[in-house]
């Protein structure tokens, strides 16, 4: 089994205690709590998985097959900002496809994946809701709206 | 210990209000419109610029983040109230333009009638025209937006000033099936988007022997190209909730659950806060406002499953499990969530609440036609000139939407079609712009009313890449639970891959339609029962265009890739070489001043420098 590190100066098991002492142990707490792993690691590891599976009594394949049904579940290390472009209807007609192209094309990484340099993580979105400013790319929290592809890389440049 | 014990909210309104009044009077109000939308335009940094430029200049006034107004084009908006005048809203308001306002309104006698958008209330000012009787505000109904971009979605004082609660309170003072015959004759149907009657879903969870019930909002908004649940709830949060309360009295319920998207964090703040304040006024717990109703809401945060929207699947998710649906029937109103019966509503539904409860369902039944009553919100979006949040009565045409509301399509650029419904949906071509928004004369059409996403085409929009692109969408969000959708959208979706790589057949459109035709019929939820929608309604209203990908190995529209080339007219080039610059993989080449020339072995058609050209010297063919 491969084992990630837990930051935070917390050893793996103490930053889980808390997370798991704050869930009741009922099934309805699976997604909350894997929301909660997620928002603290920024992603589900292996590791977690199994002591999430433990507290909820359930089998680890459970906890699987709940996670990966959601897109919000992501199963590798993020980078160290995460652009999500957002390919909304509104998005896709004002081109969000092709800035999806591009910027994949430019930083050689496919949605859902890491830069090899750990720089930025990609993901699509469905939407965002920000359909009048389309179309639309977050980085990190911020959104840029009325974007083209050269404008969002001009954007992404600003990170390292 | 809440903060009134009293059987009714007059007392602690009138208090609220007479504050409110004397706070008005004296100092000038500055409401900064901050939803999600308003910031991506910058709210945030003009929020930060009234804050500094209001200290250094020593004004006491009371600055607010407001929620949107809809009219998102024109963002960051920002209204400023000055004690003895209308509210008047600036448009694209920067932080450089708020030091004008600040000096130029609020410490002297100009308001800037350059930068006003409209005024709203008493009283003329030259220059600025009414808000409402903007050409994108004339032919809309503010029922449940009524208060969105006007009141502070923060603080419940505002939402109390406003009238209210005031429908609770009456709800209360009311039997629930006195309350079931109010909304029977206010005609109002599930905003969700399959439009079944709200009373009787009531009705049928209220008569149930089963105990205990449910109430579930349904905040999970997920189709591409919608966003009026989440502006509802950053602007108007409490509106949501006094209609929770409402349902939750009525059907009987002890417990409600917010199912919303975790890809609405500005919401979910905005309702956690306005929670709490519930439970500080007492509107929430044990015996409210005197009455033996005793009522609880929590939030559950979807983790991203276009699937959720359907009831069924919408339970299973917050049962912790995989969000897969079910046969129905059972209905939920049956046998919901754990079991027990259970009322899942939209957002819009539930908001649309007090206001019925408070003006009777009479006088909501006057908007709208005979079959759809009252009024509907919609994300206008897309290739149309102003987009937005809009509202309107259920029965105005399409064409008043685009034209007048959307002010049409941009660049002088002609219409094509327009989607509602979203992926489950289907688009309307020009020769359905007439058409009544109402539910059945939608269906007719081919599409549904959906919860609200509105997107307009233009001749730039290529109709089989729509068809394609809603297609993968709902072929990606298909929980694979039953084969027709698993299995049958895929081969749709790799015919129409076919098809815009130009190399479809034309029996492909045959194979096309029977697919489409099965998965509707066969599917085993809503999801896979409208998939097909956008398929179907392209083929038949743009045939045509289907044909010139197969035969002519042509787009029209100039969009799928694999059909299209770029190249540069020379006539109109001026060699300003801002293409030659921004082109990321330096396939254009030329001398400065003369005509530049695209490498079409390097192009990887990314369009930039169809984008980036101010000559319209860049050709898509």
């Amino acid at each position: 089994m491969i084992k990630h590190p837990i930051k935070q100066g917390k050893s793996p098991q103490e930053g889980f205690k808390n997370i798991l002492s704050k869930h009741k142990r009922e099934n309805s707490e699976l997604i909350p709590l894997l929301q909660e792993v997620q928002e603290r690691l920024g992603y589900i590891s292996q590791e977690a998985v199994g002591q999430v599976a433990d507290h909820l009594k359930l089998s680890a394949s459970e906890v699987f097959g709940v996670a990966t049904f959601f897109s919000q579940f992501r199963f590798t290390k993020p980078g160290r900002h995460t652009i999500k472009v957002c390919l909304g209807t509104a998005c896709h007609v004002r081109g969000g496809a092709r800035i999806l192209d591009f910027v994949q094309d430019e930083l050689q990484v496919k949605p859902g994946g890491t830069t090899e340099d750990g720089r930025f993580s990609l993901e699509r979105i469905a939407c965002f809701g920000c359909c009048a400013l389309a179309p639309v790319v977050v980085v990190d929290d911020k959104v840029y709206g009325k974007m083209t592809p050269f404008k969002a890389m001009k954007i992404l440049n600003k990170y390292d | 210990m809440p903060l009134t014990n009293e059987k009714n909210l007059g007392k602690i309104r009138e208090q609220i209000n007479s504050q409110w009044k004397a706070d008005h009077s004296r100092r000038p109000r500055v409401l900064v419109g901050a939803a999600t939308c308003g910031r991506a335009a910058g709210a945030l940094e003009v929020l930060q610029a009234f804050r500094g430029e209001l200290e250094a200049k020593k004004i006491d006034a009371h600055l607010i983040e407001v929620g949107c107004v809809g009219l998102c084009y024109l963002e960051p908006i920002v209204g400023i109230e000055k004690p003895g005048y209308p509210l008047i809203l600036y448009q694209q308001v920067s932080p450089q333009r708020v030091k004008a306002l600040v000096e130029r309104w609020l410490l002297r006698d100009d308001p800037c009638a350059e930068y006003a958008l409209g005024k709203l209330g008493e009283g003329g000012i030259d220059g600025i025209p009414s808000f409402f009787d903007l050409p994108m505000l004339a032919p809309q109904v503010r029922i449940v937006l009524k208060n969105c971009g006007f009141i502070d979605p923060k603080d419940i004082k505002e939402y109390l000033v406003n009238n209210g609660y005031l429908g609770l309170e009456k709800a209360l003072g009311m039997k629930p099936g006195e309350i079931i015959e109010e909304l029977r004759k206010s005609g109002l149907r599930g905003r969700g988007g399959a439009g079944f009657p709200t009373w009787r879903k009531w009705e049928i969870c209220r008569s149930s022997p089963t105990h205990p019930k449910y109430l579930i909002c349904n905040a999970d908004e997920g189709d591409p190209g919608a966003f009026m649940n989440r502006s509802l709830i950053e602007g108007d949060p409490h509106a949501l909730l006094e209609g929770i309360l409402i349902a939750g009295y009525t059907i009987g319920a002890k417990e409600a659950f917010i199912y919303i998207r975790a890809e609405y964090p500005l919401a979910v703040e905005r309702l956690q806060l306005a929670i709490s304040q519930l439970n500080d006024y007492g509107l929430l717990g044990e015996g409210i406002l005197g009455s033996d109703f005793s009522f609880s809401i929590s939030l559950k945060k979807g983790a991203g499953a276009f699937v959720c929207g359907e009831e069924t699947a919408l339970i299973s998710s917050i049962e912790g499990k995989r969000g897969m649906p079910r046969p129905r029937p059972p209905f939920p109103a049956v046998s919901g969530l754990w079991g027990k019966p259970t009322v899942i509503n939209n957002v819009e539904t539930l908001a649309t609440l007090p206001h019925i409860l408070r003006n009777g369902g009479d006088w909501y039944s006057q908007y709208g036609t005979p079959t759809s009553k009252g009024t509907k919100t919609f994300a206008l979006a897309g290739k149309v000139e102003r987009t937005g949040l809009i509202e309107v009565p259920l029965g105005i045409s399409l064409r008043e939407i685009v034209y007048q509301i959307g002010g049409g399509i941009p660049g002088g650029k002609g219409f094509k079609a327009v989607q509602t419904g979203g992926p489950s949906g289907g688009c309307l071509p020009a020769a359905k712009l007439d058409l009544p928004v109402d539910y059945e004369s939608l269906v007719q059409a081919g599409s549904i009313m959906g919860s609200g996403g509105m997107i307009v085409m233009d001749e730039q929009t290529c109709a089989v890449d729509i068809a394609r692109y809603f297609l993968s969408f709902t072929q990606k969000e298909s929980c694979g639970k039953c084969v027709p959708c698993r299995v049958g959208t895929k081969r749709m979706l790799e015919i129409l891959e076919r098809i815009t790589q130009g190399e479809g057949k034309l029996e492909d459109l045959k194979k096309l339609e029977k697919l489409a035709e099965t998965v509707k019929s066969s599917s085993l939820c809503g999801l896979g029962q409208t998939a097909p929608n956008p398929v179907l309604t392209t083929l038949k209203y743009f045939r045509d265009e289907y044909e010139a990908h197969i035969e002519e190995r042509r787009c029209p529209a100039g969009v799928c890739k694999q059909l299209i080339t770029y190249s540069i007219d020379p006539d109109k080039c001026t060699g300003c070489e801002v293409c030659k610059k921004t082109c990321p993989v330096q396939a254009i080449s030329g001398e400065r001043g003369g005509p530049h020339t695209i490498d079409q072995e390097l192009c990887t058609k990314c369009g930039n420098c169809y984008e980036v050209c101010q000559f319209d010297a860049v050709i898509i063919r």
